[in-house]
């Protein structure tokens, strides 16, 4: 029983991240109707531009951190500026594959910078585990967990009472009606890429701390798929949820295949094979908003 | 189709065949004997090279005929070329003859991408892409957990392919062979797109609301999209394995699924042409780097380790600049080049 509640609070913690990175998607989905394949790459830039500043150029934790913010802005902006918007009002496979392009991109340029060795962030937090429930757990672990709630509490309270948030909201509703409504669509699109960048940085500055970081980081990015199908494309609500769920989920699985079919390895599937069966039972999701379309 | 000018035809037949003109029969005749005689007069690297462009063609056709004619993205076609070569490979190695074995390779395949294509009936666009990439990652997961079927993390030998006594033991050899399959795959794709079925893909594509209402069954011809995909898939799968000799289940990976959504993206979707096209272009893509880097590691000796990042991200942006300048690939940008030279020296 021990074992299992060690997976279910592994999984938690695994989730949160899950659930941030998705957060950055469904905000990009919402906004643009992007489906972004490089969500997983702009982790990992995050991540490494922050072990450089901290480990190579000797700048306090805390100013890295928010410099690897800066730069994410930058990033964002960059992407939909040069990639996303030439592609506005294309097919979806168009759209798809230049994410995929930009995640190639940006996965070499990384590796060309850095190389394919795992790095070591510096020590944060304290490691001395806390007891929670008669469990050990990582302090960097509980920070993971707070942090993703503190970003969906902001980002609920942003999009549902901002000014811009509504814009963005509109925006995601019908594009003609907000842009004749006086809203800026392409300052909206542009908008969402960097709060979307700026999250998925925050992930993989999470990320670094807890399992230190190399080039296969970007494969994080696939798991949000079943994170987000889960809860609904366009949900933000449904993204921390899915995450969460999705992440106790392959932990339980991954459990149960090592103890009962003495199986390794099947985290890497469990959460694809619960993504088929959701979209067979119930493909928009849990919050997702259902697409009518007529002749 | 695209008309010509003088072409006049009285019948649906006439409009419908794939070289319209004596002049097109005659240039096509001519590169098949091209490529007939041009091995003799290359080394074994070049004629590799080829080998490797043939079987691509036939995987990035048979997408294009997924994807491209029927507009199913599907991000699981890596896998399929991995289930026809494990399968084709089983056959063989239970003593199964070689055009035996990958005929059973591409039903095997057919089989399962029907089986995959089934969600396809109530997924559409990004959602059925999610699913097929699921499909991915689990056939991956069933490569490296297979135990005997698919040699789990060793993989496969194999041994050259024999037919009617005859051994393909050389690059030379394999080159004829494959051409003829990569031949036949084109042949079949692009008669499968001038009937009944062809026509029913591309208005499920366009809109597939308005086909089922003119009457074309969405499931079966989806269902029959993708087995046929599958096929080929499979057929480039089996004559992958038995041309390199060794299988295993990491070449299937993501990566290839995408490399052949690439080729197909840059070729031109829907296209045949632009499958041939964007399948030379990808294949030669990282040799020439592969090259161009050995040529410099003289001046910057840290290149050599850094030659598959390269590819990675030259990749990337070879994509991104095709999707970005010329979203219509490379069938496109030939169709204008003919143009142009029809009219050469009066170009209004």
């Amino acid at each position: 029983m021990e074992y299992y509640l060690q997976l279910i609070v592994n999984g938690l913690v695994v989730g949160s991240i899950y659930s941030l990175v998705a957060l950055g998607f469904v905000i990009i989905y919402k906004a643009t109707k992007v489906v972004n394949f490089a969500q997983g790459e702009m982790v990992m830039v995050g991540a490494y531009i922050c072990f450089a500043l901290t480990v190579q150029f000797n700048i306090p934790f805390i100013w890295a951190f928010l410099i690897t913010l800066g730069f994410s802005v930058l990033l964002g902006l960059a992407i939909e500026r040069m990639v996303l918007r030439p592609l506005i009002g294309e097919e979806h496979i168009s759209v798809i594959m230049v994410t995929v392009g930009m995640s190639s991109v940006l996965k070499s340029l990384v590796q060309l910078c850095w190389g394919t060795q795992i790095k070591v962030y510096p020590q944060v937090l304290p490691t001395e585990p806390v007891m929670i429930a008669g469990l050990p757990v990582a302090p960097v672990y509980i920070a993971a967990f707070i942090l993703s709630v503190i970003l969906f509490a902001v980002f609920s309270v942003f999009f549902k009472y901002s000014r811009t948030g509504v814009a963005m909201r509109a925006t995601a509703f019908d594009q003609q009606a907000a842009q004749s409504m006086g809203i800026g669509i392409k300052n909206i699109f542009a908008m969402s890429w960097c709060i979307a960048c700026i999250v998925s940085a925050v992930g993989g500055v999470i990320l670094g701390n807890i399992n230190g970081i190399n080039s296969h980081i970007g494969h994080l990015g696939l798991k949000v798929f079943p994170a987000v199908i889960l809860g609904g494309l366009d949900s933000l609500l449904g993204a921390a949820l899915g995450g969460l769920i999705i992440g106790v989920l392959e932990n339980v699985c991954d459990g149960a295949a090592r103890q009962f079919f003495n199986l390794g390895g099947f985290r890497e599937v469990a959460a694809f094979i619960i993504l088929v069966v959701i979209l067979m039972i119930k493909p928009y999701g849990l919050f997702g908003t259902k697409e009518i379309e007529r002749v | 189709m695209q008309g010509k000018c003088g072409l006049f035809f009285t019948s649906y037949r006439g409009e419908a065949q794939i070289f319209q003109s004596g002049f097109q029969k005659l240039m096509v005749g001519l590169f098949a004997a091209v490529l007939i005689a041009v091995p003799l007069g290359l080394d074994n690297y070049l004629v590799s090279v080829m080998n490797l462009i043939f079987i691509a063609v036939i995987g990035a056709v048979s997408l294009n005929l997924l994807t491209g004619a029927c507009g199913q993205i599907s991000l699981g076609h890596g896998a399929f070329i991995g289930v026809g070569a494990f399968a084709a490979g089983q056959c063989s190695l239970h003593g199964v003859p070689f055009p035996l074995a990958i005929l059973s390779g591409g039903l095997v395949t057919a089989l399962v991408g029907m089986v995959f294509g089934v969600p396809s009936l109530r997924l559409k666009g990004i959602y059925l892409a999610i699913a097929t990439l699921a499909a991915q990652l689990v056939l991956e997961f069933v490569f490296l957990h297979g135990g005997e079927v698919t040699g789990g993390s060793n993989g496969l030998l194999l041994d050259p392919p024999q037919m009617f006594g005859f051994s393909f033991d050389s690059e030379i050899r394999m080159y004829y062979l494959l051409f003829a399959f990569a031949a036949l795959s084109l042949l079949m794709v692009s008669n499968i797109m001038r009937s009944k079925y062809g026509r029913a893909f591309v208005s499920i594509r366009d809109f597939y609301l308005s086909a089922e209402i003119n009457g074309v069954n969405l499931f079966w011809y989806k269902i029959i999209a993708f087995g046929v995909s599958s096929f080929l898939a499979g057929v480039a799968g089996g004559l992958w394995g038995h041309y390199t000799g060794y299988i295993s289940g990491e070449q299937f990976n993501i990566g290839l699924s995408i490399t052949y959504l690439a080729m197909v993206v840059i070729g031109g979707l829907g296209s045949v042409l632009g499958s041939v096209f964007g399948a030379v272009f990808l294949t030669v893509l990282p040799e020439v780097l592969n090259v161009l880097a050995n040529g410099l590691s003289d001046y910057i000796p840290a290149i050599t380790q850094r030659v598959g990042a390269i590819q990675h991200g030259v990749f990337g942006l070879v994509l991104i600049l095709f999707l970005v300048y010329e979203p219509e690939g490379l069938a496109h940008r030939w169709r204008l080049i003919k143009a142009y030279w029809k009219l050469y020296p009066f170009a209004h």
